[in-house]
């Protein structure tokens, strides 16, 4: 497969990777990808987490080498050996997690790393007049001299694509971009990419949310267990098609069946309040109620006051007033340890800081957290058959894929992570499940798995605390939803009523003067 | 912990004795480049590791220096960085020394007297470290700054009450002081050995039983999951429930109590008083073994005989001609390597074991798509 050469008027390709193959410990390798993206498209690159979109990506960005294939830009091969070959190829990378430096200003960020120089000094003011002529020309409409800090998520990534831009960029790489925003964010990104085309840039689109990638791409990519399996035009495919082309199979749903919801309050909360190290309100008089076999789903743009809602009902962190009773039991001050024995599982947002020891193995993880319980411990004594046995189940009932309990942590990929946290946390009949992101990151398999034993355990009268990022999933999900705003409880929702977008205003505060 | 494979056990020495060859090549280049001969220098390392008396020597040696190895590692474990060790065991020795010494002592019986010595020592140690778990703990004052601190007001607190105004006593025909000394009934009788007229510590079976309770207590205790779970990951072990400010009270407390008992094989077995030439800097070299030998009950016995040997094997060196430094450098640099080629070793056994786990689930995966 030699790359063709430009025939008679058509542009080479933007790019072109023609049979990418690389080996990769502990991932999905990539095995023979073939994509070919036009000149001036959004082209996306749709795929399960772990189907091997990074690694293809981390390749077209030179942070990894190919073992086998080829890589053309505009007709021509290439060979990458370090990010600053492809920038110096015209090829930029917007990460998923923003690189910005929070105290800089925006032309302060965007510099930072190719200064333009004036003798010994920095020739800050062309600059700004770049900075300003490539927002004028593409609409980003960013100010170069606001502090980075002050700024919104989407105007955070706007700074993103201005600074791959700014170093000259003609084709960009968007790592899932709309995963950080909610829906109306997404739509004025939708703009910013059409625009960025209607320039004759090229736009490589990583993305999992098969709505937005049928209404921003012109070609669209599957990629699935590291290969292509199909490329398409969205013309002709429809959601659900493309789902079933990327699991190779039918796509769960996040959905209740009927009501389990009884009168029988587990988690009640009353006026809590939290305040920051520096004494700023986190959480400001937040009540509410959950009872047996009730789902109460928490919306918000991240940072509104979820982890600390978390961290206080768990113990982690001190509330300032309010009062916290479970079953009955006041636990406003009680100590972490004592939540968990009083039966709150504990789903942790993020699993490598606080829901596992990466480099231990499996069944001492299937202890942490129930250091105090059986089947773990004797007295003071470690049970290790029983901590074993016991993590041979979860294995075997949450379907955790590993060769055995003995491997570290670290080994498994994120969604055999998550499950055995699932598993370990459902472990000794919980009264309440507070579950905080417990599918982010997760591939779509061990997603349907998740959503199944919180169904389930639903079923037999828990309670659930949902905290999530993915409204899809809140909806589905929930019994009852609320808002959270700048740690407040806004406003209630009824799932079977609510839609993503009416959510997305809530969560912003923008739904509130209509 | 893992299965013991031959692989496993292989990779798990692969660290130290890399480090060993390292070190050893990086001491013959000195010695060449200094004009000595390095096949001199084993040579006199080979005759002196025949002499008995410099084996006992180093088995005392090395019993002193396992217990200092294992009051660092209890810190260890949960990251917490005991350097104060130092500090605690001379100030333990001195005040039990003093106790011990003291007339009223010698009425008691041997056993209960030697039992008080010990316990002494070990709360004085405890209560040394305690003071960095409280400043840590209430203050935020790190460890690491406050135990050595501590050992310089140690320093000088032993040499305020090792005076003959307070805890010490001239010694008669010398000019060093020291506590009175330990009269037979307070004394720990050694072990002979046939060919030295030196004895093996009786306390050796002391280091011993902490060896042994230290492997129980981490390895198949709650506390020692929980000492554990603190060290891989402080956030997880909150969530889980852990209270980590009372985990650095708890392991400070053991690991200076622990200290405490690191004077104990020289006084109550060789020198019976603490004077002025009561061996220091033991709890330093008990960070270098813990070091080399993984906070590992076994791993740790093993790298205390090394530097026992090493220590007393220089005393052979200087007889024969070749500088005793020689020793220095070579345990400077082992500790060095040890801990990069650790750190090498342990990178590579992640990458290695999420290959393994990435095959072996690879073929079930294949099977699956087989099958369906």
């Amino acid at each position: 497969m030699s790359p063709e050469p430009p025939a008679g008027g058509a542009p080479a390709p933007a790019v072109q990777l023609s049979a990418i193959t690389k080996r990769f410990p502990g991932v999905v390798a990539n095995s023979d990808v073939n994509i070919t993206v036009r000149a001036g498209t959004v082209h996306a690159l749709v795929g399960e987490n772990g189907a091997g979109k990074s690694t293809l990506m981390k390749i077209l960005y030179g942070m990894q080498q190919p073992d086998e294939g080829t890589i053309a830009i505009d007709g021509a091969p290439v060979a990458f050996s370090s990010p600053a070959d492809a920038i110096r190829a015209g090829i930029g990378m917007v990460h998923q997690h923003f690189m910005l430096a929070d105290n800089l200003t925006v032309l302060e960020n965007v510099v930072l790393g190719s200064e333009p120089r004036k003798g010994v000094g920095l020739d800050f003011a062309a600059a700004r007049a770049k900075i300003t002529e490539i927002s004028t020309a593409y609409g980003l409409g960013v100010d170069p001299d606001r502090l980075v800090d002050d700024l919104g998520v989407g105007e955070r990534q706007r700074v993103e694509i201005l600074k791959v831009l700014y170093r000259g960029a003609r084709t960009l790489i968007l790592d899932e971009p709309t995963a950080v925003l909610v829906p109306q964010e997404v739509d004025e990104l939708f703009g910013n990419l059409r625009d960025l085309k209607a320039e004759g840039l090229t736009i490589l689109f990583i993305s999992h949310k098969l709505d937005e990638v049928l209404s921003v791409a012109d070609d669209i990519t599957v990629i699935r267990r590291g290969t292509t399996v199909a490329s398409v035009s969205p013309e002709g495919v429809t959601a659900r098609k493309l789902a079933e082309l990327m699991v190779g199979s039918a796509l769960p749903v996040p959905e209740l069946r009927e009501s389990t919801v009884t009168d029988a309050t587990v988690l009640s909360v009353e006026g809590l309040t939290v305040l920051s190290a520096d004494g700023r309100t986190v959480l400001d008089n937040v009540s509410f109620t959950i009872h047996a076999g009730e789902v109460l789903g928490i919306a918000g743009v991240e940072g509104n006051g979820q982890a600390e809602l978390v961290e206080a009902l768990m113990g982690i962190r001190s509330c300032s007033a309010g009062r916290i009773t479970l079953s009955g039991q006041d636990i406003t001050r009680a100590t972490t340890r004592h939540r968990r024995e009083a039966g709150i599982g504990y789903i942790p947002e993020d699993r490598h800081r606080q829901g596992l020891l990466l480099e231990a193995p499996l069944w001492e993880n299937r202890i942490l957290g129930h250091q105090t319980s059986a089947p773990n411990v004797r007295g003071p004594l470690l049970d290790r058959k029983g901590a074993k046995r016991d993590t041979e189940r979860i294995v075997d009932e949450y379907d955790v894929r590993t060769p055995g309990i003995g491997v570290n942590a670290s080994a498994l990929s994120g969604g055999n992570q998550q499950k055995l946290i699932v598993g370990r946390e459902m472990s000794g009949s919980p009264v309440l499940l507070i579950a905080s992101h417990p599918t982010r990151g997760v591939d779509v398999g061990a997603q349907a798995a998740i959503w199944e034993h919180i169904r389930r355990a639903r079923a037999e009268q828990l309670a659930v605390l949902l905290i999530s990022a993915d409204l899809d999933e809140l909806i589905g999900m929930s019994d009852t939803l609320s808002v959270i705003l700048r740690g407040r409880l806004v406003a209630d929702h009824d799932p079977a009523a609510v839609t993503p977008e009416q959510l997305g205003s809530a969560m912003t505060g923008a739904g509130r003067e209509d | 912990m893992r299965n013991l494979t031959p692989r496993s056990v292989l990779l798990g020495l692969a660290a130290p004795l890399g480090a060993l060859v390292f070190a050893a090549l990086v001491c013959g280049i000195i010695l060449a480049a200094t004009g000595n001969s390095p096949i001199d220098t084993v040579d006199a390392m080979a005759t002196a590791a025949q002499r008995p008396r410099t084996l006992v020597n180093s088995v005392n040696s090395a019993t002193v220096y396992y217990l200092a190895a294992v009051a660092v590692a209890i810190g260890f474990r949960m990251k917490l960085f005991n350097i104060g060790v130092d500090g605690q065991y001379r100030l333990a020795a001195m005040l039990s020394a003093a106790l011990a010494g003291a007339a009223f002592m010698d009425n008691l019986p041997s056993f209960l007297r030697i039992a008080l010595t010990i316990a002494v020592a070990m709360l004085v140690g405890a209560g040394w470290a305690g003071l960095a778990a409280l400043l840590k703990v209430t203050r935020g004052v790190s460890e690491v700054i406050s135990t050595i601190m501590l050992n310089a007001i140690a320093t000088y607190l032993v040499s305020y009450l090792l005076n003959p105004a307070r805890l010490a006593e001239t010694t008669a025909g010398s000019n060093n002081i020291g506590t009175a000394k330990i009269t037979e009934g307070g004394q720990v009788p050694g072990f002979e050995v046939s060919g030295s007229t030196t004895k093996v510590f009786g306390l050796i079976l002391l280091a011993a039983i902490v060896g042994v309770v230290y492997w129980f207590v981490l390895s198949r205790t709650k506390f020692g999951f929980e000492l554990k779970a603190t060290g891989l990951s402080e956030s997880a072990a909150v969530a889980s429930g852990v209270s980590v400010k009372k985990m650095v009270v708890i392991s400070m407390l053991l690991s200076g109590a622990v200290a405490g008992l690191v004077g104990m094989p020289q006084l109550l077995g060789a020198s019976y008083t603490y004077s002025l030439d009561f061996p220091p800097g033991l709890g330093f070299v008990g960070i270098a073994v813990a070091l080399l030998g993984r906070n590992n009950p076994v791993g740790m016995a093993v790298a205390a005989l090394l530097w026992g040997f090493l220590d007393n094997a220089a005393n052979a060196l200087d007889i024969s001609g070749v500088p005793r430094e020689i020793v220095l450098i070579m345990q400077g640099v082992i500790v060095l390597s040890v801990v990069v080629a650790y750190e090498l070793v342990r990178r590579y056994r992640v990458r290695a074991e999420q290959q393994a786990v990435g095959k072996a689930l690879g073929r079930t995966k294949t099977l699956e798509e087989v099958s369906a």
